[in-house]
């Protein structure tokens, strides 16, 4: 059962992947339907590390960023080539990541969220201050991604990669939760006192967590940059961190699919909450407000459950 | 040979001494109880034995090697494995998945294999799955075998610790108040479960109030109280003692 649903997912996902550009209108809805897919990837990971590790980053905006100006500074700067970069400051961020998490996993709750908080600040300042390597708040323009001669040119290209991209880190995600590794992962969610007895290094294993999603949001970031061609620090912005969280929240914790929707709904919405100009933030935390109160498990889990009570009544 | 030998055994909390001066062994093969009145310390001396808890000072040795420094999850690899008073369930989990973590000693455990979602990772996966049902099946968990974990009764959730415990296929199995909460009939079920775990050849060690219980299967027991050892004997010979009866019956003279 649990494979059909896999395969069966991972089908529907690319279906509609390769469906949806049918209808777009105009290249402006592949430019939107590219950071959609971006954010999906980046809140797989950070499910990973919420919805099915438990644990919370309020700073993973700041991975992001960091994938996105180290990209930029080692190809703008120093000449390397895009894909080396990236990984380069994939590498970085995951020793990173590595560091920062050993102390600051052994905190819980609000004290987790606190410290993740900070370490987004802390990267969001270094960014606008080191304006001799990162050009300060102006920002920095990036170069188009290229890979041994060819050139990423144009939203439409942008999106089939962006949606290669997306059923890669879905299958890999799927994958990785149905594993030992990933049970074990969602075992220290579920106890971690029950986790360790029954020998589960519950500290490596969220180390191990927020190390994965720091290099997701890292390659996003990197890709992003060269995509948009000019970044500036306000992409390692709190906000934009809240913004990660609240996507995987809305959309579902501990539920792969779930971010993907989660991630495409809050990236379309201030898009069409245009019409409604001067009221858009208010209508924003509006519907913010009513999924948590009436699909407190995100809006995926609610829609299946409910589903499947209406399957079980009719069999 | 013992399996577990402690030996000087203390832990202070804020000047209140929960354990003092405890020394006992434990042979391979037996079902040995641990009772006493409640806030007698048994529950922290099964803390302190499972490295929950750091010794105040003393010695714990289990298999002839200190445990001291250890973490939980290294003596679950070196076979000693427990069960919770208050249940520690995976809640998010189906009820075989919480057992089949029990067996994560026993998997692959890298990460890229996991990911990558490697055929011989999921081969190994499936006949874990399939162990960890037999598992439930030899704790009378079967109807449970595709139940959620958080849709379960309480006391099939004790029996589902035991089975998590088990599928790390321990030496020894400290159980904490295996029927604490159970009713007359599911106490003796567990009774049953308990024995048939011994005669797989696991040491046992519990701690339980339920007396008729510890007296009719124990195969050896320690009486504690205030930290300290009241008697240690047989089930016959703790019965007998005049000191575990006055601290039971509270005829302190």
């Amino acid at each position: 059962m649990w494979k059909t649903a896999r395969i069966g997912g991972l089908g529907a996902l690319a279906l509609i992947l390769v469906l949806a550009p049918l209808g777009f209108p105009n290249a402006y809805f592949y430019d939107i339907a590219v950071k959609a897919l971006f954010n999906a990837v980046v809140c797989i990971g950070l499910n990973l590390l919420i919805g099915y590790g438990g644990q919370i980053s309020l700073g993973h905006a700041g991975f992001f960023a960091l994938g996105a100006y180290g990209s930029a500074i080692l190809t703008v700067t120093y000449k390397l080539p895009a894909l080396p970069a990236m990984l380069l400051s994939a590498l970085g961020v995951g020793v990173l990541a590595y560091l920062i998490g050993r102390p600051i996993l052994r905190l819980k709750g609000h004290y987790l969220a606190m410290a993740t908080l900070g370490i987004g600040i802390i990267i969001h300042i270094v960014l606008k201050t080191e304006s001799g390597l990162t050009g300060g708040p102006d920002g920095m323009g990036v170069d188009p991604f290229s890979v041994m001669g060819f050139t990423m040119m144009g939203d439409r290209m942008w999106y089939w990669a962006a949606a290669a991209l997306l059923v890669l880190a879905v299958w890999l995600s799927l994958n990785l939760i149905d594993s030992p590794v990933g049970r074990a992962l969602r075992a220290v969610h579920g106890s971690e006192v029950g986790a360790e007895v029954v020998g589960v290094d519950t500290s490596s294993y969220k180390v191990m967590v927020f190390v994965v999603s720091a290099v997701f949001a890292s390659l996003i970031g990197s890709l992003f940059a060269h995509k948009d061609g000019f970044i500036t620090p306000d992409i390692g912005s709190f906000f934009r961190s809240v913004e990660f969280v609240v996507m995987v929240v809305l959309g579902g914790m501990a539920s792969t699919f779930g971010s993907v929707v989660g991630a495409i709904i809050l990236t379309l919405l201030p898009q069409v909450l245009t019409v409604v100009e001067d009221y858009e933030a208010m209508v924003f935390g509006g519907i913010m407000m009513g999924t948590m109160i009436f699909l407190p498990k995100g809006l995926l889990p609610s829609l299946v459950a409910g589903l499947r009570k209406r399957g079980g009544a009719a069999q | 040979m013992s399996l577990l030998k402690v030996d000087g055994l203390s832990k202070e909390f804020g000047g209140v001494h929960a354990i003092e001066d405890l020394s006992f062994v434990i042979n391979p093969g037996t079902i040995h109880s641990i009772i006493g009145p409640n806030g007698a310390g048994k529950t922290t001396l099964f803390n302190l034995i499972t490295a929950v808890y750091t010794p105040s000072c003393g010695k714990i040795l289990f298999d002839d090697k200190d445990i001291a420094g250890k973490k939980p999850y290294e003596l679950a690899a070196m076979g000693m494995s427990r069960t919770f008073q208050n249940l520690q369930i995976f809640f998010n989990m189906p009820a075989i998945e919480n057992v089949m973590v029990g067996h994560h000693l026993h998997l692959n455990r890298r990460f890229l294999p996991s990911l990558l979602r490697l055929p011989a990772v999921v081969r190994r996966d499936r006949e874990c799955r399939d162990y960890c049902a037999s598992l439930m099946e030899f704790v009378g968990l079967s109807r449970y075998v595709g139940a959620d974990a958080a849709s379960m009764p309480y006391g099939a959730l004790k029996r589902l610790e035991i089975a998590r415990a088990l599928a790390a296929k321990p030496r020894l199995l400290l159980l904490d108040e295996p029927a604490a909460g159970l009713n007359a009939t599911e106490s003796r079920e567990i009774d049953e479960v308990i024995k048939k775990v011994a005669r797989t050849g696991v040491t046992v060690v519990l701690v339980e109030h339920d007396m008729k219980m510890v007296m009719g299967i124990s195969d050896a027991i320690l009486a504690i109280d205030y930290g300290r050892k009241l008697a240690e004997g047989t089930p016959a010979e703790v019965r007998a003692n005049p000191a575990v009866v006055s601290a039971y019956l509270g005829a302190h003279a």
